[in-house]
C-alpha cells in the first residue's frame, strides 16, 4: 500500500529460531499464516498488542524485532 | 494464493451468478399489470426478499463446498477465526460495500423525486445492494493481495 512504515525483522528472526514455520509463529502468537505471511511482506503494520506477542514469542524486547522509518518494508523480501 | 484470496474470489463469482441467473428466471415472470398495481409491488417484494433468502443460503452451501474443496486440494485446514488482521480488512469492505449501498438508495429515491416509475426505484435499489455486495468481495481480494 506504500505508507507501510512499520518494518520488522520476522523472517530472519524465524530462521535464527531453529527455523520457526511461519504457521508455528502464527499458532503461537494466535493470529492466522495469511497475517504472518502480510507482516513479512511488509504489507500490514500489527496492532500494538500482536508486535509485543511476536517479540516475546522470539524472547526479545520490541524494537529488536520491529523497526520505524522510511522504506520500512521488513526484511523477508 | 492463499485460503481468504481463493474464499474472495469464490464469493465474487458466486455473488455475480446468483443475481444473474435469479435475475433472468424473475425477468420472466414481470407481471403485465400497471406500474402502480399491487401485484408489481407483491413482485419486488417477493423479488428481494426471496433473491435475500437465496443468496444467504448458496453462499453457505457454496462455502462449505468450497472448504472441502480447498481441504482435498491443499492438505491444509481452512482458519478457524478471524483475527485482527482479517477483521480490520472485513470493517474496510464493509464501509466501501454501505458506502455503495447508500449511494444508491439516495439515487434510488432521486428517481422517485424526478417521477420515474416504482421500477426504476427497485432496479436501482436491487443494484445497489448486488454492487455493494460485489465491490465489498474486490475490497476483500485487493486488501489480502496488497496488504491494509
Amino acid at each position: 500500500m506504500g505508507k507501510n512504515l512499520v518494518g520488522n525483522h520476522i523472517r530472519r528472526l524465524r530462521f535464527n529460531h531453529n527455523e520457526m514455520t511461519q504457521q508455528q509463529l502464527a499458532d503461537k502468537v494466535g493470529v492466522t499464516r495469511q497475517t504472518i505471511v502480510a507482516l513479512e511482506k511488509g504489507n500490514y503494520s500489527p496492532s500494538l498488542e500482536l508486535a509485543f506477542r511476536i517479540a516475546h514469542a522470539f524472547g526479545l524486547p520490541l524494537e529488536d524485532v520491529f523497526y520505524y522509518g522510511e522504506h520500512a518494508e521488513g526484511d523477508g523480501e | 494464493m492463499t485460503y481468504q484470496e481463493k474464499k474472495s474470489i469464490v464469493s465474487l463469482i458466486s455473488s455475480i451468478l446468483i443475481f444473474v441467473i435469479y435475475g433472468a428466471y424473475k425477468y420472466q415472470s414481470y407481471p403485465d399489470a400497471g406500474s402502480e398495481s399491487t401485484e408489481v409491488f407483491r413482485y419486488w417484494g417477493s423479488y428481494v426478499l426471496v433473491l435475500t433468502l437465496v443468496s444467504i443460503i448458496a453462499h453457505i452451501v457454496i462455502g462449505i463446498i468450497f472448504n472441502i474443496v480447498f481441504r482435498i486440494t491443499t492438505g491444509e485446514k481452512e482458519p478457524a477465526f478471524a483475527d485482527e488482521l482479517d477483521k480490520l480488512i472485513e470493517l474496510k469492505s464493509y464501509r466501501i460495500g454501505f458506502f455503495l449501498f447508500i449511494l444508491g438508495f439516495l439515487l434510488a429515491m432521486g428517481s422517485l423525486v424526478i417521477e420515474q416509475p416504482i421500477r426504476t426505484m427497485f432496479v436501482i435499489l436491487i443494484f445497489a445492494g448486488f454492487l455493494s455486495d460485489v465491490s465489498g468481495n474486490v475490497a476483500k481480494l485487493y486488501h489480502y493481495r496488497k496488504g491494509v
